[in-house]
């Protein structure tokens, strides 16, 4: 699950990292009324979505003005922003942080993640804030440093001088910089984060001769669904508005599903099975619309509401139902496939390969059923004929 | 011979008396010699009891003790599913299968850690396969997990994945051109998890009775490489490859983030490109693992 900037920054605020002081606002007149409570002459106004690449679309300015601050909200409050992560339709500006001017003199870059190799949280940071890290990585890897840490231990001083240093935090403000990267290190752990990103984190200049401050500009959540149960403050972050409805509606259901931009619908008993169905789609010349995994024990109502989501897709033209019967009997997964082709008045051509426990009485009730359900003994086969039936 | 597990192995059940463990305990029972290897159950509440003419213990200790089982496998929920598997490791079993989805990462990230630790402070070694995973069969001798039993068929053949309906998928195309397994073994889909690709390759290597061997894998992650480049040097069986997820957005399952610390080798094209450079005969038609292999005996 991911969380909007604003909401990170509340997270990090109380794990002790420095954010700059903002108000979360949802009309024109709030974000000026915010930016007259913060008081000072410069604000920021940044547009809340949950992907990445905000500034470069459009999505946030600097105001120098409050007329301007009424100015920039009201341009982007509703508009579609399109980043490199929204896909070219964009996603719709519901939300604004406006925030205090930052004094910025130097970027750098701090996240956390799980490495799954060394099975260790890694803290990695770099020299280069403010940029796309995944250019740093691949062309100055040099500027990126990563310390693993063990989990039982937690991050040490020394780890956290270590990065500060290595990334060319000047000395007297690495004494900040370590209690910073021990609380982002915290925050992740306790509230079951999968990544915490702070891009940029900057040097503010110095005032009256006090070392300058580090503070986190954004901040970058996602968290570990499996974990959601036992964090309900994090589970309260939920924006709905920025999720696919199709997908809300599945997890519903206990269906996994993800919209892709084919023409064949499929549906699929287990992950790695539902990837290699449309990987088969692709082989054979079509392109998938969708992943849908029905999980374990579909019944007869999983399956049709799994026929209701992928339909909702209006350029499906196809349906492939690939199961192999383990614990799900192809009985009653035929059955259910029988009612589902009834209920949604299925229009398109089906196609459906079933294998493993009953799969002799799954094809009977199928054929039985007077539909006009195309048979497929291998998920090749099932491939061929549904490619040639859309087209 | 096959590995890790055979007709002689001694079960413990951890979760025995929930709704998916009574029923796959069943199922693994009646599967072979099941009803001489499913020797305990655990339950603190239950102890005394027995289900399935299974005598339940209140301890993984106390049944290890009692029956000299060595392997445990577990239906535990999610929210202490890393707890049974440390209780079993303190008990010091060879093995423990957690067939468990939807464990908290962090809660695995700590249990392996400590696993570790207690390794390198000489204690002995535990095993763990998953979580969420489907478990282990050695055809026609012992079933530790929730796969179907019927499409197996005793042979030569190993299967590694961390998928579980697609190891049914290559275990049933192998079982139809005549082709039985030696052991079939689901790692399972998580990200922090046991034994790894490389792990079990390693065994189908050292076993005698396996000749060649099918690996899949899927989207994310460093094992598939890491398992394919000990091969290249290594290996002395022929193995056929397959990655799911060609189609899969990379943004949907992965942070970017996630992808930069793998460095950029987990897509499934480049786990395919790797695999082939590493001697394995790849294919991009999951219909095809069966054949392929057979192509290769």
């Amino acid at each position: 699950m991911k969380i909007h900037e604003y909401q990170g920054k509340e997270l990090l605020r109380r794990y002790g990292v420095v954010v700059p002081r903002g108000i979360f606002c949802q009309s024109v007149d709030d974000a000026v009324k915010a930016a007259e409570t913060l008081g000072g002459k410069v604000w920021v106004v940044k547009a809340q979505i949950h992907a990445g690449g905000r500034g470069k679309g459009g999505g946030v300015k600097v105001a120098k003005s409050l007329d301007e601050v009424r100015q920039y909200a009201g341009q982007i409050l509703g508009m579609q922003l399109v980043t490199h992560q929204t896909g070219p339709e964009g996603q719709k500006v519901r939300r604004l942080l406006i925030e205090e001017g930052a004094d910025i003199r130097k970027e750098y870059y701090v996240a956390a993640l799980t490495d799954r190799a060394s099975q260790k949280v890694v803290v990695m940071a770099s020299s280069e804030g403010g940029m796309d890290i995944e250019e740093v990585a691949h062309s100055t890897p040099e500027k990126i440093l990563k310390v693993f840490v063990d989990p039982l231990i937690g991050l040490t001083d020394n780890q956290a001088r270590e990065l500060a240093v290595g990334i060319g935090i000047p000395d007297d403000s690495v004494p900040q910089a370590i209690i910073l990267f021990k609380g982002l290190y915290s925050c992740y752990m306790e509230t079951d984060a999968s990544l915490a990103e702070i891009n940029p984190l900057i040097l503010e200049g110095s005032v009256d001769g006090k070392p300058g401050t580090i503070k986190a500009l954004d901040a970058k959540f996602n968290f570990d669904d499996n974990a959601l149960y036992r964090q309900p403050e994090i589970f309260a972050f939920r924006d709905l508005d920025e999720e696919d409805p199709n997908e809300i509606e599945a997890s519903k259901f206990g269906l996994a599903y993800i919209s892709l931009d084919g023409n064949i619908g499929c549906l699929v008993n287990g992950a790695g099975l539902a990837m290699a169905t449309m990987d088969t789609i692709k082989l054979f010349g079509g392109e998938p619309a969708n992943f849908l995994d029905v999980g374990g024990g579909a019944s007869t109502e999983k399956v049709t509401e799994a026929f209701k989501i992928m339909l909702k897709n209006s350029n499906v033209k196809g349906i492939l139902v690939n199961i192999f019967g383990g614990i799900m009997k192809c009985d009653t997964i035929a059955n259910g496939v029988i009612a589902a082709v009834k209920e949604t008045h299925l229009n398109v051509p089906l196609v459906v390969r079933m294998k493993g426990t009953n799969e002799q009485l799954g094809k009977q009730l199928l054929k039985d059923s007077g539909l006009p359900i195309i048979s497929a003994d291998t998920m090749a086969e099932a491939a061929t004929k549904i490619v040639a039936a859309v087209q | 011979m096959s590995i890790l597990i055979n007709k002689d192995t001694k079960v413990i059940t951890q979760g025995i008396t929930g709704k998916t463990g009574q029923f796959h305990t069943e199922k693994c029972q009646e599967y072979a010699n099941g009803k001489a290897c499913f020797v305990a159950g655990v339950n603190p509440k239950k102890a005394g009891e027995s289900i399935f003419d299974i005598p339940i213990y209140a301890s993984v200790q106390e049944a290890k003790k009692e029956t000299g089982a060595t392997v445990s496998v577990i239906y535990v929920p999610p929210a202490g599913a890393a707890d049974a598997i440390w209780e079993a490791v303190e008990a010091e079993l060879d093995l423990v299968i957690c067939i468990t989805e939807g464990i908290p990462v962090r809660d695995m990230l700590m249990v392996r850690n400590k696993m570790k630790a207690r390794v390198a402070k000489g204690a002995k070694k535990t095993l763990l396969l998953g979580p969420n995973c489907p478990g282990l069969i050695t055809p026609e001798e012992i079933k530790i997990g929730i796969m179907p039993g019927h499409i197996h068929k005793k042979g030569r053949i190993g299967v590694v994945s961390r998928s579980g309906t697609l190891t049914y998928e290559s275990v049933a195309q192998l079982t139809e051109i005549g082709l039985g397994q030696s052991s079939a073994v689901g790692i399972g889909g998580d990200p922090i998890n046991g034994l790894k690709h490389i792990d079990v390759m390693k065994l189908f290597n050292d076993d005698p009775e396996t000749d060649a061997v099918i690996m899949i894998g899927e989207i994310g992650g460093p094992d598939e490489a890491e398992a394919a480049y000990w091969c290249k040097k290594h290996m002395k069986k022929p193995v056929v490859g397959f990655i799911a997820g060609v189609t899969a957005p990379a943004g949907k399952r992965m942070g970017h983030a996630g992808a930069l610390i793998s460095g950029g080798a987990d897509t499934a094209e480049a786990k395919l490109a790797i695999m082939e450079e590493c001697g394995f005969k790849v294919t991009r038609n999951p219909s095809e693992m069966g054949r392929l292999l057979k192509s290769l005996l």
